[in-house]
């Protein structure tokens, strides 16, 4: 699997040059809102052709303004589950997840309706109208409808931003079911840190209509450089961890990561799973030294890797725990009173507590 | 049936004529109506708003004047006429065909607004999303588009019938007034009060035309609900 898109558009005042591949799983579109993450999905759908670009999937090309080439939305056969549901009124679910089945080409079908509904287990919904749906369940319809035609990329516009977070929580497993149990690659734009941490295999970054960074997940929502597009509760770090063990008594969990061993509120996974946790800049405190009697259960030795530029009241501190690159925010203030500076040892103090199931989750298959 | 009901062989068949001419009036433009409304609507073309005006034409001008543009171009020395008389001997003009042809173009502003207007609700959005699902514009239009205009289509055509069934202005200048070929319900109606003694059959048949297009209107509304019941937009 391949994704390549290119694309130069100006719409009014605004102006979209962006580019990206992707070499499947689920990438992750990432920005803020009038970035031009949706005006690129819309590109790449067809439903807006771009003054110059070019879109490639697995070497076929859908778009080539230099070459005359516009292959119609219909045609694509690239999955699009929107914003908003857009489920069609008059049909029944059952129709409604059909419909793109009916118009793809039987040799082209490898989706049926008994698996797409059993992944996201809307069995239950079949005879009813949309009217009838909750949101949430009518986004779960609108996933599966864009499965049952069988795509060759599927794009997710924000499909969780006109949900609550009940629903959010509903949906979110049955997408990481689809990036890890379907080997549709994925292209899903979203601007929340915790959707992008749980759900991305890579990110691509984008800012007033250009991309401003890529790479995986790690690499990128780490980055300094973000946070202040991310906003002040979000800047963080992201590491990859392992269950090595679970303390029933105390309702925690131990994982083990390059930093050492973390502990946190019980989890539901198996010894040996893999974890991918958000630690955020606000929620690690620093020590000079491992301090007796500290309630926090999570004291890491780090060094300090840089001195992060002043914002007002306060400051971001690099820090490499043992080969896990952290941030941590700080007043101004305190960062005085401990003199910090680049290389100098320290602790880092994180309160078990402050992971949430928000901030945990399951990584993309390898 | 009350006696006053038993209507002469005359007074029937200015009923019926107007039944039939109404009927088709209305099937023949619905295609038309469905097809400029969709222009109208979605369309992006030079002389659109020259388009809508000329649509909206019959409602403005006096219907006199329509039936005298009719009888221009349709009379057998008309160049639509006479062509269509010496090439397929079709004759409009004094004949009931030309009738529906009046009632036809009377009723058009109203059927294309009605059409318009519920292709203009329909959530673009949505023909979007079936595109991407594989669907080519013509099948959008066939399984989405129409079935959810349904009701726009049906408050249409009723509309347009009912319009049939009043005309009277356009349909006597163009095809005049000749009992049992172009002799309509309010043709018939303006003849019983042209003569002494008819006040009383003037009034039956008013009572019909009123029965009518009540019945019309009540049975617009009864599908207008069934319909939205069956696209589930109650």
């Amino acid at each position: 699997m391949s994704l390549i898109v290119e694309a130069k558009h100006c719409l009014g005042d605004f102006r979209l040059d962006a580019s990206f591949t992707s070499e499947g799983g689920l990438t992750a579109l990432f920005g803020q809102s009038g970035a031009g993450k949706s005006s690129l999905v819309n590109i790449i759908s067809g439903l807006v052709r771009p003054d110059r670009g070019r879109v490639i999937v697995n070497g076929e090309v859908l778009l080539d303004t230099a070459q005359q080439i516009f292959v119609p939305r219909h045609r694509r056969r690239i999955g699009y589950v929107f914003q908003e549901d857009r489920l069609f009124p008059h049909l029944t679910v059952r129709q409604n997840l059909l419909y793109g089945h009916w118009f793809t080409a039987r040799a082209d079908r490898y989706e049926s309706l008994d698996h797409v509904v059993d992944l996201l287990g809307i069995a239950h919904l079949l005879g009813r109208k949309p009217a009838r749906l909750s949101g949430g369940e009518k986004q779960r319809v609108a996933i599966g409808r864009a499965l049952l035609a069988s795509p060759r990329l599927l794009l997710m516009d924000e499909p969780l931003a006109s949900l609550d977070d009940t629903r959010k929580a509903e949906i979110l497993p049955y997408i990481e079911r689809l990036r890890d149990e379907t080997k549709i690659p994925i292209v899903y734009v979203s601007h929340s840190v915790p959707e992008v941490t749980r759900l991305a295999t890579t990110v691509v970054v984008m800012a007033d209509g250009k991309v401003t960074g890529a790479g995986s997940v790690q690499e990128v929502i780490s980055q300094t450089s973000l946070f202040p597009m991310t906003g002040r509760a979000e800047a963080g770090a992201v590491i990859e961890a392992k269950v090595i063990g679970h303390d029933d008594d105390y309702q925690l969990t131990q994982l083990e990561c390059g930093a050492g061993i973390l502990t946190v509120s019980r989890l539901d996974m198996a010894i040996g799973m893999p974890v991918r946790i958000r630690v955020r800049a606000g929620d690690i405190m620093l020590a000079l030294s491992p301090h007796e009697g500290l309630s926090a259960l999570n004291v890491l030795p780090a060094v300090i890797r840089e001195i992060g530029e002043i914002k007002g009241p306060s400051i971001d501190i690099g820090l490499d725990c043992g080969g896990e690159m952290l941030t941590a925010r700080l007043t101004r203030a305190s960062a005085d009173k401990l003199k910090l500076r680049p290389g100098a040892e320290i602790y880092a103090v994180i309160k078990s507590i402050a992971f949430d199931n928000e901030n945990l989750s399951r990584p993309p298959n390898p | 049936m009350p006696a006053w009901l038993n209507l002469s062989a005359e007074e029937w068949t200015a009923v019926c004529l107007s039944l039939r001419i109404s009927f088709w009036a209305m099937a023949c433009s619905l295609p038309f109506g469905i097809i400029l409304a969709l222009a109208l609507a979605r369309g992006r073309f030079w002389g659109k708003s020259l388009l809508d005006g000329l649509v909206h034409l019959p409602l403005i001008l006096p219907p006199v004047v329509t039936g005298y543009f009719l009888l221009i171009l349709f009379g057998r020395q008309g160049p639509i006429g006479g062509f269509l008389a010496e090439n397929f001997g079709i004759v409009l003009a004094f004949r009931w065909t030309g009738a529906a042809l009046a009632c036809a173009i009377m009723g058009f502003p109203l059927m294309v607004r009605a059409i318009r207007l519920s292709i203009e609700a329909v959530d673009f959005r949505i023909e979007e999303a079936a595109g991407t699902l594989g669907a080519s514009p013509v099948w959008v239009f066939f399984t989405i588009t129409l079935p959810l205009i349904l009701p726009g289509i049906l408050s249409g055509m009723i509309l347009s019938f009912a319009r049939a069934m009043g005309e009277f202005g356009a349909t006597i200048t163009f095809v005049s007034n000749i009992p049992g070929e172009t002799q309509t319900l309010p043709t018939a109606i303006y003849t019983f009060t042209q003569v002494p003694g008819g006040d009383f059959q003037a009034l039956r048949l008013t009572l019909i035309s009123l029965i009518v297009s009540l019945g019309a209107l009540l049975l617009s509304n009864v599908m207008a609900r069934q319909v939205s019941k069956r696209i589930g937009q109650t």
